[in-house]
């Protein structure tokens, strides 16, 4: 094996899922690379890799990102957050996550991680959001199962959840 | 509607809440000790000699394990046929890696095995293939009758299938009678299944014990398991696959490619695992695609605008290496194409054509050009003759009175609410009250309209080795209850409907019970989830084995008990005497006897709490029907078609868990509304795929989409359970009513469809021509 000429590794040092990650990685991987192979954080997932689907989406100093259009050496001493980040108890699911179950939001569930946390991000911005705003609001996220019409249903009933626990 | 204590409700799925905390274990979320990783080095050229490939650098490059070219895995190869169609069917030369020449553009050349996917992809930019292009065969017209290349020398022809017309002499004798004869051609545009999460898998192969072990994404497991063992050269036994989850498929993961079989011959090659995890870009240039179809259509009508006869001309392409044979739809095509109207005489020929592009494969409802072709002939008709296309339709759909039916193709329609279907459609929408908004927005220079599509949909064909399944269900020494089955859920609940079908039948809750699917080891032969077929089969044989298991625990419990038999009920995980539930035994004590304490059972029923079913459903098909209904607003301007209703209204029998249907049905019609307003895998002249990235394949997004209103007729059909086939519906029916929509906003503006996709540009396009054309 010729192993003279590895690329070079770059220190990083990121909070995910409150949690402080530090190692070396190549500075051309991916955020999303960097979370699935480097911290086991499967639950981003890679449909595109040129940001146009949504499924890879995280949240970046609480904004929705897509990771796979950043490299984690550009979340130097962020804070990011995964699906698995979103739970506070792991028993308990987040409102927009039991949405997604109630409504039939998903069915292969590949797209579902990009889909929960970008409405995380979302509702949190926009508590109550008109029929329009939602779907100008999952636009950036593509499903191929469910032809959008139990996530917009989630969209709705997670809003109408959160506002009711405020 | 049918509803049982289980079957007919909306039970949520267990499985939601791994999905949404990001615990599903998809296959690049599997990892082996000491997996490598792979990637393809693809043909840039879609036709092609090769002239040179040099590995040398790529060979250099860090990390590297091997680059492997056609020298060092095709002569490994065994015959790379599919299990459901077997050796004799017609299909193209198969070779794992372009070997001499290439013959479409994506077309793997060489496999790069690294220590990451990386490096695997640096060391793939570092193979120098010389290639000297050809002139490609692109287009199936083209392929068959223009052009003396040949995209397969071996074959020594482009054809790669055909049936010759059938016409008879009475078809063309209505013909030469009839007051009314309309023709038409369509044109479906190739598209193709784009599953969130491509092909994928890891390949392992022991050289120590000649066994071949992998984990794949794939809706067939089974089928992809019997092709590896033919392609390492292996006794079946010497094969394990198993799935995770699955993210998607649509057809596209039914049969193995060739780019999986590249994976596990380099897996033997080099005996080390070696996982293969698609990109986009390759999942679009070159997975299988389809739809590429050309129909011609002829009708011939009396004065009341009764059908007399039709004629159907069928040209497609599929690609150069067509997946699993041919590939082409074309018989079921041919059979379904007079769908729910009375069509005494009808006469087809198909023709399917080898070009220079990626091969066609399975995509929900392979056969749906009939439908796409069939529902916009109607409305070409109905226009032609100043008739409302609902009146043509009214007049010509079989009714319940004429149930059963022979269709002039033999197929027997019985237990179907084609009128029900249809008028409930018209209903939900208030058709009358469209037509009014229609007019008044006319006058106001707004182009609505509304499209309708009906048909019937051949679901759960039972077939070759899709004709039966088997179920296996266990009471576990704790109490629970385990299915095991030969599906491939990839997001149709699988696991929820069929543990609420044995909760039904065995009498437990549905928490209760755990399906195992997958994994070919340990589940029984099975045709996977696709076409439209896990319901009817696969739950046929859980209902059945659900039955002899629930009678194998009332006969324990009746022995324990001191009871008969017959006195016993079963429910809520609990055995008892009829009228006395609290003296019962639950689930967990009958097991503890029969696992445990089998001395008790001396000289009574067995200590066995299992039970097997295989069932093969009465007919070869299990018909479904439905109407579909579009409205729309098209801006003239600039091409946008903006839907603002759709509706569905279907009989696929009782309804096992409502939710889920209604699932299916919306994710179908947004596909198959893709198909016709957004997605299009364009070639150029040269053979180069257009559409490589999401920026140029057109997904339907959320922006986009209407609220799907759905309603429900129920026949049942002569099924266990009454169910029939609908997953591939939604897809089936949409594209005409996308069609017809567009078509009748614009009549009044003179414009001929007839052509996907509908894009803009394409809307444009058609309304200047009509507008010079009346210049």
């Amino acid at each position: 094996m010729a192993d003279v000429q590895m690329p070079p590794a770059v220190p990083v040092s990121v909070r995910v899922n409150g949690t402080a990650r530090s190692g070396e990685v190549e500075a051309r991987k991916t955020l999303a690379d960097f979370l699935r192979d480097d911290c086991g954080l499967t639950g981003t997932h890679l449909a595109c890799e040129h940001g146009a689907c949504g499924a890879c989406t995280v949240l970046v100093d609480g904004q929705a990102v897509r990771s796979c259009l950043l490299f984690a050496v550009q979340c130097q001493t962020r804070e990011v957050v995964t699906v698995e980040g979103l739970t506070v108890d792991p028993e308990t699911l987040t409102p927009v996550q039991q949405a997604f179950q109630d409504c039939h939001g998903l069915q292969c569930g590949f797209c579902t991680p990009g889909f929960v946390v970008s409405v995380t991000a979302f509702l949190a911005d926009n508590p109550d959001p008109t029929e329009e705003e939602i779907r100008i609001g999952l636009s950036g996220n593509l499903c191929r199962c469910t032809g959008y019409q139990g996530i917009y249903a989630a969209v709705r009933q997670a809003a109408a959840e959160l506002r009711g626990s405020k | 509607m049918t509803a049982g204590r289980f079957v007919g409700q909306r039970v949520i799925r267990r499985e939601d809440r791994r999905f949404t905390t990001g615990e599903g274990n998809y296959i690049d979320d599997i990892a082996v000790a000491g997996m490598l990783h792979a990637a393809f080095v693809r043909s840039d050229f879609a036709r092609g000699i090769i002239l040179s490939i040099d590995t040398t650098e790529a060979e250099a490059s860090p990390g590297v394990i091997a680059v492997l070219t056609a020298a060092d895995l095709n002569a490994m190869s065994g015959p790379m046929y599919s299990t459901l169609l077997g050796e004799a069917a017609a299909a193209p030369p198969m070779r794992a890696l372009a070997d001499g020449d290439v013959r479409y553009v994506g077309e793997p050349v060489a496999v790069v095995v690294a220590r990451d996917r990386y490096l695997a992809e640096d060391a793939a930019e570092l193979v120098f293939v010389d290639i000297e292009p050809q002139t490609p065969v692109i287009g199936p017209v083209f392929a068959l009758d223009e052009t003396d290349q040949i995209v397969h020398p071996e074959r020594g022809t482009n054809l790669a299938q055909s049936f010759p017309v059938n016409d008879t002499p009475e078809v063309e004798a209505a013909f030469a009678g009839a007051a009314h004869v309309v023709s038409r051609q369509f044109t479906q545009s190739r598209a193709t299944c784009v599953p969130m999460e491509g092909r994928g898998l890891i390949a392992s192969w022991s050289p120590s014990s000649q066994t071949f072990e992998g984990w794949v994404s794939s809706q067939n497991s089974h089928e992809y398991h019997a092709h590896m063992a033919r392609v390492l050269g292996v006794p079946h036994h010497h094969v394990r696959l198993r799935t995770g989850d699955i993210g998607g498929g649509f057809g596209q993961k039914v049969m193995v490619t060739r780019d999986e079989d590249c994976i596990v011959l380099a897996s033997k090659a080099l005996a080390m695992p070696i996982k293969w995890i698609e990109d986009r870009r390759e999942n679009l240039i070159a997975a299988n695609q389809a739809r590429a179809e050309i129909l011609d259509v002829s009708m011939a009508l009396d004065e009341d605008a009764n059908i007399l006869a039709c004629t159907v001309r069928h040209v497609e392409d599929v690609g150069a290496y067509a997946i699993g044979g041919h590939a082409s739809a074309s018989g079921n095509l041919a059979n379904i194409f007079p769908g729910p109207y009375r069509i005494p005489l009808y006469g087809v020929g198909s023709r399917s054509a080898y070009t220079n592009t990626v091969g066609r494969g399975a995509y929900r409802g392979p056969w749906l050009s009939e439908t796409t072709a069939r529902e916009q002939m109607i409305d070409h008709i109905a226009r032609e003759l100043g008739i409302d296309p609902l009146e043509l339709r009214r007049r010509n759909i079989i009714t319940d009175e004429e149930l059963p039916y022979t269709s002039a193709t033999g197929m027997v329609y019985d237990n179907m609410a084609l009128t029900g279907c249809l008028e409930q459609a018209i209903e939900m929408v208030d058709y009358e009250a469209f037509r009014s908004q229609q007019a008044a927005a006319l006058q106001e220079g707004r182009y609505l309209g509304l499209g309708l599509s009906t048909y019937v949909e051949p679901g759960a064909i039972s077939w070759g080795s899709l004709a039966a399944e088997r179920a296996v269900l266990r009471i576990d020494p704790g109490g629970k209850v385990r299915l095991l089955l030969g599906s491939g859920e990839h997001g149709q609940s699988v696991g929820l409907t069929m543990s609420q079908l044995v909760a039904e039948y065995l009498g437990c809750g549905v928490d209760d019970v755990e399906l195992i699917q997958g994994d070919t080891a340990t589940t029984p032969f099975g045709g996977g989830t696709a076409g439209s077929r896990t319901s009817v089969i696969a739950g046929g044989a859980t209902i059945g084995a659900a039955k002899v298991l629930r009678d194998k625990v009332a006969s324990i419990a009746a022995h324990l008990l001191e009871a008969a038999p017959a006195d016993i009920e079963v429910l809520d995980g609990r055995a008892f005497v009829a009228g006395s539930p609290a003296q019962g035994l639950s689930f967990a004590e009958i097991a503890h006897v029969a696992y445990r304490q089998t001395d008790q059972l001396a000289g009574g029923p067995e200590p066995d709490l299992e039970a097997s079913h295989r069932y093969q459903p009465p007919n070869m098909f299990t018909f479904s029907n439905a109407c579909h209904v579009c409205v729309c607003e098209v801006d003239i301007e600039t091409g946008l078609v903006d839907l603002q209703r759709y509706i569905v209204s279907e009989d696929c029998g009782p309804l096992i868990n409502p939710m889920v249907v209604e699932g299916q049905v919306s994710g179908g019609v947004v596909q198959g509304i893709g198909g016709v307003l957004y997605e299009h895998m364009a070639y150029d002249d040269a053979g180069n795929p257009l559409a490589s990235t999401f920026l140029d394949y057109l997904l339907p997004g959320a922006a986009e989409m209407p609220i799907i209103e759905i309603g429900h007729c129920e026949t049942l059909a002569d099924t266990e359970g009454g169910f029939k086939g609908m997953s591939e519906g939604g897809t089936i029916g949409a594209p005409a009513a996308v069609a017809n929509a567009v078509a009748d906003a614009l009549a009044p503006l003179g414009v001929l469809t007839g052509e996907f996709p509908m894009g803009p540009s394409q809307i444009i396009d058609l309304i200047e021509a009509a507008a010079s054309a009346s210049a």
